[in-house]
């Protein structure tokens, strides 16, 4: 990973990026204006809020949904609109937080 | 095909390994397609124009024939052959193409991408006039309207140097300390049609002598996934071009070194330009590709009669070999560029401007460093103010120069010398007033 | 055919971390895509939204290896690097299968990047190019395309006293794919992620050059809330806007059929670029645009014949 402020001697010829995925470690959760809560006891597993998460944002662990990676959701507010009706287990709220990043 | 068939027979060029294989007689586009079959780049992405089209036809019958293991990538446009070799020297292939005049306009955008991406990619240019009005013929404003695209570009005098600079240019392009594409010039029809007699290396000698291509990244490999031309803002794209501008400035003894060892092999010795009976000489031409060798000839027909003339022919044009040739030219009284390509600056051709540039620089270094020690100023010509400088702008869209043409360049030196009148620095030769 | 489950549990070639516009339908149709190559994949990306977006430097959302080149030559750029390819393994010097997938928005495809689209369907590479089609030139601020849908005001068709947004209708750029007689070419929608997933493994299967015209609503340019992307590609393919369909070694087939196809009007509704169209003297255009959806789709029916 390329340092900030890094000289010209030392960092990769020609801007090839050699960390594939390195935007990982870049916050856009703090882009958030509404929050999505993910309430795991009306959740069916259904995976829709996953496959139509722009941000890979919705958090799988163990091959289950295990709720919402606030580090890079930034409150678009589609999984709570694809949710099925049936479960409601995501809703947006205001996000209360500090422009901040609460993980 | 079966007159490519008959020339690709020409082509087969065999000897004891080590050695020349001998003389054959190859226009400058077979010579140039022989060494590209000889180095059997692994990606030739390429499309045909006037007067390069040879270049590809020879080739494609290289690949028919399965002389080659190159793919061949028809494209369908100039953007697209090298935005083609682009993706191929990314993924990590020895890759190549061709062109000239109006594809190497098109091409524009993508050469840049190419230097700025740190590609060694190998591109002759079969050297021709840009449109408008159209013109098939020879002149150089289009490697030219390149030259800052951070492509290093070597010229070449006829179809022996042009056949020798297409091999040379994969070992430089692929040097770690430079990873810069390379542009082969040649002049277009003078060069790439005429019949030449030219030694040519044994395949052996060829391959041997490029080696194989070990790239460091490659988007071929899965284990080490890389990403290539990212947005770059204002926090790294300027150390991205320091970079660029360090690799070309690295470029410079790359080149002599390859040079030296391409030597070895071939007995053909190459510097960053060729000074031709230059060390006494009062006066010379400076001049790149096929005019040289008009040049040449009529130095050799002046100096019978007495007169100390001389001739300086760059082989790199870039990186510029500013100082060395500012040196080389130092001592003369006058010299006279002939650049066969206007830059339409009013202030004279590109070779021009490079040449004045670099007497300048010469002249201001010597004065900046004139109490700085023993070295200062100990070139030749010190001490003697710098040369006069004149500028010929000749042979636009293919216009013949003849010996009567560089004699008259000559005389106006002479003249120039005796009255200390320069007269008018930009000049055009041989057209109709 | 892989559940989503399975898809989630595949490794995620494109990285959380990117900075597409929240809500952008773009990165979801990457993702779907992505989620279902099963070797080891290059992709290529002409220059837009998706590419500048997803590779600030030193940043990359990629995981697999990317190259962008410039706007107009994915298609070109990803055929030296399949040549690559070809010719590194003819060679042996490459072990293993990889799959190429050039990218490119609908400016990049449509407009400035169709002929090296063309060169790189008609010589045959094994290349799936995929479109996301948000309609615009996005990135440079909603300019018009030629896939922008009639009617809409975008800030080079801005609606005015005398204009009521675009006045052409959109390039049927699939029937210029199809005429390269490709393998496989294909339209789909991120709403019905099965049926593009299943077009996505074709294309990669295909042999051969294939295409993926994928509908990414971009909720700047087409002005609505974040949180209706999904619902409004939903919404476009059940008022028969993008019909669902595929074209396999020229077979043409609706691969979707609306169980009760919605007034165009539900899909131009929920978006602000269409909002003059409801004005009173706009509203023969409406008509206009509701008879071309259904001449459309009688054309496409005729073409594809009856459901099977």
């Amino acid at each position: 990973m390329v340092r900030e402020g890094a000289g010209w001697r030392d960092i990769p010829r020609g801007g090839l990026i050699l960390s594939p995925g390195n935007a990982a470690r870049y916050v856009t959760g703090d882009w958030r204006t509404f929050r999505p809560t993910w309430h795991p006891e009306r959740c069916i597993q259904c995976f829709l809020c996953w496959v139509y998460c722009p941000d890979a944002a919705i958090e799988v662990k163990d091959g289950k949904v295990a709720g919402v990676d606030y580090k890079h959701c930034k409150g678009c507010g589609i999984c709570a609109t694809e949710c099925p009706d049936k479960a409601h287990a995501l809703t947006m709220e205001r996000d209360e937080g500090e422009r901040g990043v609460e993980v | 095909m079966a007159q490519t068939e008959t020339k690709a027979g020409r082509f087969t060029a065999r000897g004891p390994k080590g050695r020349p294989a001998g003389r054959v007689a190859l226009t400058g586009n077979e010579a140039v397609a022989l060494a590209m079959r000889q180095i059997e780049p692994d990606v030739v992405a390429a499309y045909p124009i006037t007067p390069q089209t040879d270049i590809v036809q020879y080739f494609s019958s290289f690949v028919a024939d399965g002389r080659v293991a190159t793919e061949f990538v028809t494209v369908e446009s100039e953007h697209s052959a090298m935005s083609a070799t682009v993706g191929a020297a990314a993924a990590g292939a020895r890759a190549m193409t061709a062109t000239s005049a109006n594809g190497l306009a098109l091409m524009w955008e993508v050469l840049y991408i190419a230097a700025g991406s740190r590609l060694p990619i190998v591109m002759p240019v079969v050297n021709r006039a840009l449109s408008a009005p159209i013109n098939i013929h020879c002149d150089h404003s289009d490697a030219m309207g390149a030259r800052d695209s951070a492509w290093i570009q070597l010229w070449s005098e006829d179809a022996q140097e042009a056949y020798d600079n297409v091999i040379q240019a994969v070992r430089i392009a692929e040097h770690p300390d430079v990873h810069l594409p390379v542009m082969v010039c040649l002049d277009g029809f003078i060069i790439s049609h005429a019949l030449m007699n030219l030694e040519v290396l044994p395949d052996e000698v060829v391959k041997d002598f490029v080696g194989s291509y070990r790239p460091d990244s490659s988007l071929l490999d899965p284990e080490r996934p890389i990403t290539v031309g990212p947005l770059d803002l204002y926090d790294f794209y300027f150390e991205h071009k320091r970079q660029q501008a360090e690799a070309m400035r690295a470029a410079a003894p790359v080149i002599r070194e390859v040079a030296e060892d391409y030597e070895t092999v071939s007995g053909r010795r190459y510097g960053d330009f060729d000074a031709y009976r230059l060390e006494d000489a009062h006066t010379a031409v400076v001049v790149l590709g096929s005019a040289a060798g008009t040049a040449r000839f009529v130095v050799d027909e002046l100096r019978r009669d007495g007169r100390r003339v001389g001739l300086l022919k760059p082989r790199v044009f870039r990186p510029f070999p500013g100082l060395e040739l500012a040196d080389a030219l130092a001592g003369l009284d006058a010299v006279a560029v002939l650049d066969r390509s206007d830059s339409f600056s009013t202030m004279g051709g590109p070779l021009f401007a490079e040449t004045r540039a670099a007497l300048y620089q010469r002249a201001v270094g010597r004065a900046n460093r004139k109490d700085s020690g023993p070295s200062s100023g100990s070139g030749p010509g010190n001490g003697r103010p710098l040369p006069i400088t004149v500028n010929f702008i000749y042979g636009l869209g293919g216009r013949d120069i003849d010996p009567g043409d560089m004699r008259a360049v000559f005389s106006r030196l002479a003249r120039v010398v005796e009255t200390g009148d320069t007269g008018d620095v930009v000049n055009y030769l041989g057209v109709r007033e | 055919m892989a559940s989503l489950r399975e898809m989630a549990a595949a490794p995620q070639l494109f990285a959380p971390g990117h900075r597409m516009c929240a809500g952008c339908g773009a990165p979801v149709v990457m993702r779907q895509v992505l989620s279902v190559a099963k070797k080891p994949v290059v992709v290529s990306c002409a220059t837009g939204c998706l590419e500048v977006a997803t590779t600030i430097y030193p940043y990359t959302a990629w995981r697999c290896s990317f190259i962008h080149n410039a706007f107009e030559n994915s298609a070109a750029t990803m055929s030296g690097v399949e040549a690559a390819y070809r010719s590194l393994k003819r060679q042996g010097k490459l072990k293993g299968e990889m799959l190429f997938l050039a990218v490119g928005g609908d400016g990049g495809t449509y407009d400035i990047g169709l002929q090296s689209l063309s060169g790189m369907l008609e010589r045959g590479h094994r290349v799936v190019y995929l479109c996301y089609d948000n309609g615009a030139y996005m990135n440079t601020g909603i300019q018009r395309s030629s896939a922008t849908p009639r009617g809409a005001d975008t800030t080079t068709t801005p609606a005015g006293t005398e204009s009521a947004g675009k006045r052409q209708p959109r390039k049927d750029l699939l029937a210029i794919v199809a005429a390269h007689h490709i393998p496989y070419a294909a339209q789909g929608s991120p709403s019905h992620w099965r049926d593009l997933t299943r077009k996505a493994e074709k294309a990669f299967e295909a042999g051969g050059p294939a295409f993926l015209n994928l509908l990414a609503p971009c909720p700047r340019g087409w002005r609505y809330d974040t949180a209706q992307t999904i619902e409004l590609t939903r919404l476009a393919v059940e008022t028969c806007f993008w019909p669902l369909l595929e074209i396999e070694h020229g077979r043409c087939k609706i691969t979707y059929r609306p169980k009760q196809k919605k007034p165009l009007t539900d899909f131009l509704k929920a978006q602000g670029r269409f909002k003059h169209l409801f004005k009173d003297e706009n509203k023969h255009l409406l008509e206009e645009l509701q008879n071309e959806v259904d001449d459309n789709w009688k054309d496409l029916e005729s073409r594809c014949g009856e459901p099977g």
